[in-house]
């Protein structure tokens, strides 16, 4: 049974139509990337499974629940959590602190527990802390908890942001262009980050990547969009031979290597 | 051994500032001298326990001690008490959730209106039977009550506008404001709820339950004497509470998430966080500060009227929070007391002093320029009319060299969790700062 299922899922910004009836559906355990040259609707696609947009037409089911008119808290708590491509740390904040915000809905003390200072209120508080510099280790932070989110170097602040999304305990994590701007070896991290993730800490990931290496090297099932629309979908070897990709998106992706 | 140094010092400082205001009861600097020994303790490198001791004890004894001398010093420890609460109020609706508030004076006059109007004969106007005042033990429980009606308006306010952002909300905030003034200036017809521009008078004070106690200790009560030192415990107690309140909202999930929305709003709604709930949360206890101040003010002023809750008050607000450091509890509380002794001592104290100058007739000479009669000087001049420009200027100055103000927020890697001093927080990791973490 799918995890995510979406189905026709349509969304126009006035005249333009930012994405076109796209079906999806992501399996357990499984690795999905979602690929398209430049203005293809991915991250739109991204906003409006997180409930950032609200779709015109079409159908999201998370677990097999209708995710339609759900605000974005309610399906980050539901289980939905994701990254941003133009890095959106809180950077007035610690590195733990960001890791912690993302706790916020799992943290589970109330008004009485704060202002009370209960018992509760510090095993949990601790649990937390714990919890987040734990994280931190998984995705190579140790020692930085205590930095300013913002004086991160690039690399790092793409691993706080994954932490953060992790914090939140999703099922499924939605990255948005993790390695964009990482050199190679750090790419090569973050694939075998993702790939650890997998039955340890999500249960399925979905990624939208520019950097070809990383979405030919550890998704097993990719799909294409193209002006809106998905054009191919299918392993990534499938996908790589597909005559309409090869036309729509590596061509440009080539092109654009080489300026 | 160092510790022991600076206490020693910090007390001979408090004595000899102390000495200072007994021998000269009407010196500015001298009052200033003992002011600056809060913020000596506060800097000072010794431990927690010994600072709060220190606070403790100039606060709760010297300085009723010193305001029994000149009792102008303690109207003016009641006036810093009551802007710090309010300034901590507002350091949550901006400081903490970022959410720009120019009409927060609204939320005090509610306050100050609601004790008013039942502590006085004012309800009778619209409440048949004569059961105003009501006797002066309510006091306390419109303080109570106040929180409540602060929260709800707080909260009323907020679900329409939450939406908005940044400019728009504080254009709402001042609209709601101005609205609440307008009413209380003109709900003096066709019902009397607020007697209007002439405000309302006299207001209960609050009992004075412990007068039998003394009078068996065979002190001699003088009621007149004895409100300035009460009001002044109140408003301790009560800034007590408030700071309590703030720093365990700081110092949680909710303060993170106030900070984060401050931070970027739709990460903070992609990581969970219930930004509706959360801002009017933010909302609401910054109003209720405000609206439990407000009672209190009614109480201390005995009279009341819509001038007392003007834009200018916001603004005054705004500015020692934005002063003392956005987001910042001591930022929020120095910037108060900051100004508010600016305003009432410093520049009133130096335009005293040159008014005395003018009027003494002294003449100016100044190389090539000639020379200047002071009492020449047009009325245009007049030294009461900078204090405005001066206090202007140092807000320009400050903007200009310490944006971020005199205390910004620290940073939080809540390493400093520890659970009231039973059991500490043991992490994987090194505990910065064991000489402060001591509680």
């Amino acid at each position: 049974m799918a995890l995510l299922e979406v189905q026709g899922l349509t969304k126009r910004f006035g005249g333009l139509v930012a994405l076109q009836s796209v079906d999806l559906a992501i399996d357990d355990g499984m690795i999905a990337a979602l690929i398209g040259p430049n203005g293809a609707g991915k991250t739109t696609f991204f906003n409006a499974l997180t409930g950032h947009y609200r779709p015109d037409q079409g159908e999201i089911r998370f677990k097999n629940r209708s995710l339609s008119g759900v605000t974005p808290d309610r399906i980050t708590q539901a289980g939905i959590c994701r990254t941003f491509q133009n890095i959106r740390l809180f950077g007035e904040m610690s590195v733990l602190e960001n890791v912690l915000v993302g706790m916020h809905a799992r943290i589970g003390v109330g008004l009485v527990d704060i202002l009370g200072r209960s018992r509760r209120f510090y095993a949990r508080e601790n649990q937390a802390a714990e919890r987040a510099v734990a994280l931190l280790a998984l995705v190579g932070l140790e020692g930085k908890d205590e930095e300013w989110a913002s004086s991160l170097a690039y690399g790092d602040q793409r691993r706080l942001e994954v932490a953060r999304a992790l914090a939140s305990k999703p099922e499924l994590l939605l990255l948005d262009e993790p390695t964009a701007g990482m050199n190679p070896s750090e790419a090569e991290g973050m694939m075998a980050l993702i790939e650890k993730l997998i039955g340890t800490h999500v249960r399925s990931v979905l990624l939208i990547e520019h950097n070809m290496r990383v979405v030919m090297g550890i998704s097993h099932r990719v799909s294409v969009l193209d002006y809106g629309e998905k054009i191919a979908e299918g392993t990534p070897d499938e996908v790589r031979r597909n005559a309409r990709v090869i036309e729509a998106y590596l061509g440009l992706a080539k092109q654009a290597n080489h300026a | 051994m160092k510790n022991w140094c600076f206490t020693g010092g910090l007390v001979g400082y408090i004595l000899l500032s102390s000495l200072l205001v007994y021998y000269f009861p009407r010196s500015v600097l001298a009052f200033l001298a003992f002011e600056a020994s809060l913020l000596l303790i506060y800097y000072a490198p010794v431990s927690r326990a010994v600072k709060l001791s220190l606070a403790t004890a100039a606060l709760v004894v010297v300085l009723p001690l010193i305001g029994t001398i000149n009792g102008y010093y303690l109207e003016i420890a009641i006036q810093v008490g009551i802007f710090v609460a309010l300034a901590l109020g507002l350091n949550i609706v901006v400081g903490f959730a970022g959410l720009l508030n120019l009409g927060y004076v609204a939320f005090y006059a509610i306050g100050a209106y609601l004790w008013a109007i039942f502590g006085s004969a004012q309800a009778n106007e619209f409440i048949a039977g004569g059961y105003f005042p009501l006797s002066q033990a309510w006091f306390f429980v419109f303080l109570l009550l106040s929180i409540a009606a602060g929260a709800l308006t707080g909260a009323l306010l907020g679900l329409p506008v939450l939406r908005l952002r940044g400019d728009y909300l504080a254009i709402v905030t001042l609209g709601f404001a101005e609205v609440v003034r307008a009413l209380v200036n003109n709900l003096d017809k066709p019902i009397n709820l607020t007697n209007g521009p002439r405000g309302i008078t006299p207001i209960e004070r609050p009992p004075l339950f412990f007068r039998p106690l003394l009078e068996g200790l065979g002190v001699a009560v003088d009621p007149a004497a004895l409100y300035p030192l009460y009001f002044y415990f109140i408003v301790l107690l009560l800034l007590l509470a408030i700071i309590l309140v703030t720093r365990r909202l700081e110092d949680s999930p909710v303060g993170r998430a106030w900070k984060a929305i401050r931070g970027d709003e739709i990460a903070a709604v992609a990581m969970g966080i219930p930004v509706v709930r959360m801002k009017l949360l933010a909302f609401a206890v910054g109003a209720s500060f405000a609206s439990a101040v407000g009672v209190l003010f009614a109480a201390k002023q005995v009279f009341i009227n819509p001038e007392s809750f003007t834009f200018m008050e916001s603004i005054g607000v705004l500015a020692m929070v934005i002063l003392g450091g956005m987001g910042s509890i001591p930022g929020a509380i120095l910037g108060a007391t900051a100004v508010t002794i600016l305003n009432l001592q410093l520049l009133k104290g130096l335009s005293l002093w040159l008014n005395a100058l003018r009027q003494s007739g002294v003449v100016f000479t100044l190389p090539l320029l000639g020379s200047f009669d002071l009492t020449q000087i047009p009325a245009q001049f007049e030294p009461a009319k900078y204090e405005r420009m001066i206090f202007g200027l140092i807000l320009i100055l400050m903007m200009i060299f310490r944006p971020r103000g005199i205390l910004p927020p620290q940073k939080r890697g809540s390493t400093k969790l520890t659970t009231g001093g039973s059991t500490k927080l043991t992490l994987p990791r090194k505990i910065e700062e064991p000489a402060n973490g001591a509680a």
